[in-house]
């Protein structure tokens, strides 16, 4: 098993740099560049073809490309127009906030979407079963973001029950008093971006349910005496969970990558928020660098999706 | 010259492993088989599962790429691709399957079903089309408002009977059918056994017919072969596989099968008993140190049978 | 058939229904059965005709929501219908031992082999961990399998079907259960896996002991294992008897044609008889009169009884309907007299 690993682990190189040119190259078809924004009337032509000069931005591209690419591989990404910092240290600030709103919003999907699963998948038809799929139908067809803007409204603005922007409180002070500020501002997003992420488990754990409780081997340890609530934890939820075990490396990773619409709308400074700022900024810096980490990351939480699943399923081997 | 004629085929899948994944060996699913099919006959293979029978079949059709050997059709090579498609092979050479629900498409009407390879090879307006449609599900005893109907609405037999009327809507040569009747109960199974004679009489079609059941090719089946471990270990006319069995593993699926005779059992248990004996204890004396299937040896006109040489030698004065 | 052994089941008038449509439909119609130690009793029908329903009312598995079982079902003074769940469970698996067509199905994909079979032992023993795991050797190596401590390690799908059907097989006889249902327990397996199963059921059950109802279509399979036989066709008996009575002297017109429509006959070019019409579904089934009756046409009314019932022919062999008396295929030259018919049959082709 380890030699896969390795051998899968060598093979997301090449995956990495093909991504990493697609993305140079797309960066670089972009119109305007990142001085764009900066130029302003008093500005003289000299002065600007100087700059691009020192940045290196008149030299052939695939020179360019080198250049990025080593400096990529000694962590260095360049620095952020906008925010006037090196890429890595704004990454490492932004994807430790997002970590933070990504494990809470995690756990409590897991939370909410195990228990409704089982209980629409055990009482197949009955008034809770309609209740929890209208609730998935509800999730899945009204976007997203209408709720966090009904959220904000209501929670923010009209009853002043939770902060409607930013990770943590100017005022807060000491790593107790810090800890709660940070909570305080994930609630609310964590809480509806796991309301509007259920779906997805709900219906695999109800539908595994439904389809387990019809499966041969249920009949097998029935016949065998085994009680009812044993069979059910036993045989029909454990092989029911498989598919939602299936995704899990992809969550792992995941819970870097950040929620563009959430913390968008909540401005909270995540991964999220940074990705559609810097492109909106054209700051390509960041941008690419953040492309090529949300490659990566999908490449490792496919592979770490395959170990787990290999683990929790004796019939998927990856050797 | 033989209507289809196999010459050597060879089926091998790879094994890949270790760190480079590269090939390191290979399942020999099907390893230098030879016969030959004439027009008009039905010709069985059996074997077990994994004997490779079911991959010889799909290889015959196209479904399944050929590693070397030839397959012959009227004197012509259509082992590779190219060769079928501009032959219009599979006009001709058509297959039924065993299971008849997983192999007609439940969207689809059964129009659609058996027009399917209609319109493959054939240019029809819709009204002769559905005339011949009709026809089709006439040939196979079924009304013709089946045809706007869907395959779950049909029994399993019924649904074979489809598939035989798919089978045969191009006029085909030669009709792979693999296990056509094993998910069948019995009387069900008499019928389309019934049909697929009826049907080989009044349009001249040859019948490759794979089966587990003994009972139902024998029935069926003139001349066959015995496949084990992607060899033939034994060819002959019925009388001969069923008569006079030479190779250990033909004894043995004789004697496996259940007689309906209650008054004979414990004689038939005894010999299945001793043949089974005979097996386990004489491995080397059928199978090669590999434990593969000896190469075949004609011991009369019809008969073939995988021995060692000596073996055969003795045979051969035995029988003169 | 030996009767002088103890009594193990006695079904009585069983009726199991499935409710279609809010309207319940009797798939298992009025039921009489025997079971007794040292008996094999192989219930022969096609599908549709009942006989996994009434297994499956046996152990009582049916969803009560859709199922309604009626008659009794009387085991040791218990009556195993309308049983409570927990009372059942004990039964289960304890007392009744059941064993599955598909072995791969059959099997959790997620188990270890060991664990699926101590399972039962878990709920029906008071052997502790250590105990059970000895004991769960000792069930592999009596079903036959090479390496009991390699495979109670091993998941299902390491297992070749054959050695699944083994495992099936010690799961169902772990507590050494006075019954075994098979539900075809060989459709799934190769002829020659198939005769080494059929003979490891009949060694454990000289072993212990056990009463086998054997589920099957397969009239050859009866013909080598059962003692005693029951044709069921549409959810009833039409004939019930000794193997050698059922095989030797078929009655009812629906074991001859069965047995007339085996592809077992050496004569090539012959056409295999083929039962006009087809086996009608649970809604469309027939309820009065003989059920099999459309299927033979050419038999004149006058020859069925109006409510036809089991009839003993002779000790033990039981035949519904009076039908049977003047029933001929057609395609015979004459008709046959009662009885005389049997001997043209296949099962004599041999």
């Amino acid at each position: 098993m380890w030699k896969t690993i390795l051998r899968r682990v060598l093979l997301m190189i090449p995956q990495i740099i093909i991504l990493s040119l697609f993305v140079f190259i797309l960066a670089k078809m972009m119109p305007g560049d990142p001085f764009t924004g900066l130029i302003n009337p008093q500005t003289s032509a000299s002065q600007i073809a100087q700059i691009r000069q020192e940045a290196g931005l008149n030299d052939p591209w695939p020179v360019q490309y080198f250049r990025w690419v080593g400096n990529a591989l000694h962590g260095n990404f360049g620095l952020s127009y906008q925010f006037h910092k090196p890429v890595i240290d704004l990454i490492s600030e932004r994807a430790v906030n997002t970590l933070y709103l990504a494990v809470f919003s995690v756990i409590l999907t897991y939370l909410i979407s195990i228990p409704l699963g089982i209980w629409a998948g055990r009482y197949q038809g009955s008034l809770i079963d309609n209740s929890i799929q209208f609730y998935n139908f509800v999730s899945i067809s009204v976007p997203s973001f209408v709720w966090y803007l009904l959220a904000i409204a209501l929670f923010g603005f009209v009853w002043h029950i939770f902060p409607t922007s930013g990770s943590v409180s100017v005022q807060a002070s000491g790593f107790i008093g810090v800890t709660l500020s940070r909570l305080y501002h994930i609630i609310l997003p964590g809480v509806l971006i796991a309301l509007m992420s259920t779906a997805g488990n709900i219906q695999y754990l109800r539908s595994g349910i439904i389809d387990n409780q019809l499966e041969d081997y249920v009949r097998t340890a029935r016949s065998k005496g085994v009680p009812e609530r044993v069979v059910f934890n036993k045989h029909i939820l454990r092989n029911s969970l498989l598919p939602i075990a299936a995704f899990f490396g992809n969550v792992i990773t995941g819970l870097l990558g950040g929620s563009v619409f959430a913390e968008t709308i909540f401005s909270y400074p995540g991964m999220g928020k940074l990705f559609i700022d810097s492109v909106q900024a054209r700051d390509y810096s960041v941008m690419t660098a953040l492309i090529v980490m949300y490659g990566f990351l999908t490449l490792l939480g496919n592979l770490l999706s395959d170990i787990i699943m290999s683990i929790v399923d004796p019939r998927i081997r990856i050797d | 010259m033989s209507l289809i004629e196999i010459k050597d085929l060879n089926i091998h899948y790879p094994i890949r492993s270790g760190f480079f994944n590269r090939i390191t060996d290979y399942v020999y699913a099907v390893d230098g088989i030879n016969f030959d099919i004439e027009e008009g006959e039905t010709y069985g293979l059996i074997g077990e599962s994994g004997s490779g029978k079911s991959t010889t079949g799909k290889a015959i059709v196209g479904l399944e790429k050929v590693t070397s050997g030839q397959i012959m059709y009227n004197g012509e090579d259509v082992t590779n691709k190219h060769n079928r498609k501009q032959m219009k092979y599979n006009k001709d050479v058509q297959m039924i399957f065993q299971d008849s629900m997983s192999s007609l498409n439940p969207r689809k009407r059964i129009e659609d079903i058996i027009a399917e390879p209609i319109r493959n090879f054939e240019e029809m307006t819709d009204n002769e089309e559905r005339t011949r449609v009709k026809e089709l599900l006439d040939i196979v005893g079924m009304p013709s408002d089946a045809m706007y109907k869907y395959p779950h609405e049909f029994s399993g037999g019924q649904r074979q009977r489809i598939g035989v009327a798919r089978a045969v809507a191009t006029h085909p040569k030669l009709i792979i059918a693999d296990e056509p009747v094993s998910a069948l109960d019995l009387s069900v199974q008499a019928q389309v056994l019934n049909f697929m004679k009826h049907i080989q009489r009044e349009y001249n079609i040859s019948y490759l017919f794979i089966s587990h059941d003994l009972g139902v090719v024998k029935h069926m089946c003139r001349n066959l072969a015995i496949m084990h471990r992607g060899r033939l270990v034994e060819v002959g006319t019925r009388d001969d596989i069923y008569n006079h069995p030479q190779h250990i593993y033909t004894k043995r699926l004789l004697a496996a099968i259940p007689k309906v005779n209650p008054s004979g059992r414990e004689k038939d248990k005894a010999n299945r008993r001793a043949v089974e004996k005979e097996y386990q204890e004489h491995q080397s004396k059928w199978y090669d140190k590999d434990g593969k299937v000896f190469p075949l040896q004609q011991i009369s006109a019809t008969h073939s049978v995988a021995l060692p040489p000596d073996e055969v030698a003795e045979l051969k004065s035995e029988v003169g | 058939m030996d009767t002088s052994d103890e009594l193990l089941l006695d079904i009585q008038h069983l009726h199991t229904a499935f409710r279609v449509h809010d309207e319940f439909f009797d798939a298992v119609d009025d039921v009489s059965l025997t079971l007794h130690k040292n008996e094999i009793l192989a219930l022969v029908g096609e599908s549709g005709s009942g006989k996994s329903t009434l297994a499956t009312s046996i152990i009582g598995l049916h969803n009560p929501r859709n199922t309604r079982v009626t008659g009794d079902i009387m085991y040791n003074e218990l009556n195993l219908v309308g049983l409570n769940e927990a009372l059942f469970n004990r039964i289960r698996g304890n007392d009744i031992g059941m064993i599955f067509q598909d072995p791969l199905a059959a099997l959790n994909p997620l188990m270890r082999i060991g664990e699926q079979i101590a399972e039962s032992l878990v709920y029906h023993t008071k052997l502790n961990e250590s105990e059970r795991n000895a004991r769960v050797l000792e069930l592999l190596d009596q079903v036959g399998i090479p390496d009991p401590a390699l495979t109670a390690h091993q998941y299902p799908h390491e297992l070749s079907g054959g050695m699944r059907q083994r495992v099936i097989i010690a799961i169902a006889i772990a507590c050494k259960p006075p019954i075994i249902i098979a539900d075809e327990p060989t459709t799934a397996l190769d002829v020659t896996i198939q005769a080494q199963i059929l003979d490891l059921l009949e060694d454990i059950q000289k072993e212990i002991g056990s009463g086998i109802l054997l589920i099957t279509h397969d009239l050859g399979v009866v013909a080598e294992t059962a003692d005693t036989v029951a044709v069921m066709y549409s959810g009833q008996i039409v004939e019930q008897g000794s193997v050698y009575q059922v095989f030797d002297n078929p009655l009812h017109p629906y074991t001859r044609s069965l047995l007339r429509s085996m592809p077992q006959a050496d004569q090539d070019d012959e056409e295999l008889h083929v039962i006009q019409g087809t086996v009608p579904s649970l809604v469309d089934m027939q309820r009065t009169g003989d059920r099999f009756a459309p299927r033979i046409p050419w038999m004149p009314a006058s020859s069925h009884e109006e409510n036809p019932v089991l009839h003993e022919v002779e000790p033990g062999h039981l035949v519904r309907c009076t039908c049977y008396k003047t029933f001929y295929f057609p395609d015979d030259k004459q008709p046959a007299a009662a009885g005389a018919g049997s001997s043209q049959n296949a099962s004599e082709g041999e």
